[in-house]
């Protein structure tokens, strides 16, 4: 019994996931029919991004202060405080700044967005589209999967920009650091290309997986309030462990 | 056609601060930050044999207080030497032409940052003007170096001395 269970368990999450990657391959496939519908997918722009920045730039406030306070106490052990704005800068732009902004999505819209469709499927919305000879992957899943994809990125430089504010605030403002030491060693050392482009690399993936991730789920969904909610805590779940998973596997391409 | 809607124009704005935030962190945060120049002040230029570790942006001060920053370090192709081009504060600008300039550093293993030492002149430094009188950085390779050459058989043939074993007198300038 025990055992019958567990391959059960192994043998559901194999077919969840190839579900998931041909659902990868129909929403790819239905994104030139959704671009009729480019309003829609201003819409979820406007849900995704422009509702995810209250919450974004506080965090990237307190990120960027936090992370100036613990590695000026660290720095100061070795004599080194004068990298602060350098340190400060390199792990924001190269990883904290696409991750927990991907991880504030996921929590923030990625939720709303699988609880929407999954509605959507238990009202037999989906279905009711597909009448009207609408194509509910095009009007539906594609538009939401791409206004991750545009969101994400934007969202992490709003996102580092107010950490490299927050850090500023703490290190030259607060704790005395000198303001041209802390500029002028960030910007000898912070190169575009290598370390904000491959950021926004990195955050440009964590948008199609987070979007991905939470269209599926609502796809998905078995149509009760009980599916519902599975399936919305299954994407917080599933997306912070692949947007944890995938930074390690780009970190370890890309340096 | 029907009224725009209204999310529309939140939309546009999101986008638009979005690459704000990008062209901010791109400008001033790399190292296409370091061509600015700033508004309420005056440069100074002044030529090094070796710079060592100084880097454009670092601080330039005189008694230990801030009056500026390195603009730029190029080097000049037919002296062979690096031209350190300074801002300095419209406020301090009775600096006498004779003073000299030199880098040192903050700390044993701190950043580095260029020193002027005022002269008597009664004549002050103009914008453009050019410190004549410098003195490199000191670098702590040809320091251990000298020491190997000069204090290392000396110490070997003296060794119960501990004083000898002191670099040579070349130290703070």
């Amino acid at each position: 019994m025990n055992a019958n269970l567990r391959r059960n368990w192994l043998l559901q999450g194999i077919v969840s996931l190839g579900e998931c990657g041909l659902f990868f391959v129909a929403v790819l496939g239905a994104l030139p029919k959704s671009l009729r519908y480019w309003r829609e997918t201003c819409r979820q722009v406007w849900f995704v991004g422009a509702m995810s920045l209250v919450i974004v730039m506080t965090c990237g406030l307190f990120v960027g202060m936090v992370l100036a306070l613990q590695l000026y106490y660290t720095l100061s052990i070795f004599g080194g405080t004068a990298a602060l704005g350098t340190v400060v800068a390199l792990s924001l732009f190269r990883e904290l700044g696409p991750v927990v902004t991907a991880l504030l999505v996921a929590g923030r819209a990625g939720t709303a967005v699988t609880a929407e469709i999954g509605l959507m499927r238990a009202t037999d919305q989906l279905d009711a589209m597909g009448m009207m000879a609408v194509d509910p992957l095009a009007y539906v899943a594609s538009p939401r999967f791409l206004a991750g994809v545009i969101a994400m990125p934007l969202l992490a430089c709003v996102f580092n920009a107010m950490g490299i504010f927050g850090g500023h605030l703490v290190g030259v403002t607060w704790l005395g650091l000198d303001n041209g030491t802390f500029w002028g060693n960030m910007t000898s050392t912070v190169s575009l290309q290598r370390d904000i482009i491959d950021g926004l690399y990195k955050s440009i993936v964590f948008g199609g997986v987070v979007s991905l991730i939470a269209v599926f789920q609502g796809y998905t969904a078995p149509p009760t309030s009980e599916g519902v909610a599975y399936s919305t805590t299954r994407t917080v779940v599933f997306s912070s462990i692949v947007i944890l998973a995938f930074d390690f596997v780009m970190t370890a391409f890309m340096t | 056609m029907n009224p725009r809607p209204s999310y529309a124009i939140g939309t546009g704005l999101f986008i638009l601060l979005g690459f704000a935030a990008l062209a901010y962190l791109a400008t001033q945060t790399t190292s296409v930050a370091n061509g600015i120049a700033s508004g309420n002040s005056y440069t100074l230029k002044a030529r090094f044999q070796n710079i060592g570790q100084l880097k454009a942006r670092a601080p330039v001060k005189i008694a230990g207080v801030r009056i500026g920053d390195v603009q730029s370090i190029q080097l000049e192709p037919q002296r062979m030497d690096a031209l350190v081009t300074m801002s300095i504060d419209k406020q301090y600008n009775d600096i006498p032409d004779d003073s000299s300039a030199a880098i040192f550093t903050s700390g044993l293993l701190g950043d580095q940052y260029v020193g002027l030492e005022p002269g008597g002149s009664p004549t002050f430094l103009k914008d453009g003007d050019e410190l004549v009188l410098t003195q490199s950085a000191m670098s702590i390779e040809n320091l251990i170096g000298k020491f190997l050459v000069n204090g290392g058989p000396k110490s070997g043939s003296s060794d119960s001395t501990p004083a000898s074993s002191a670099p040579p007198p070349s130290g703070k300038p």
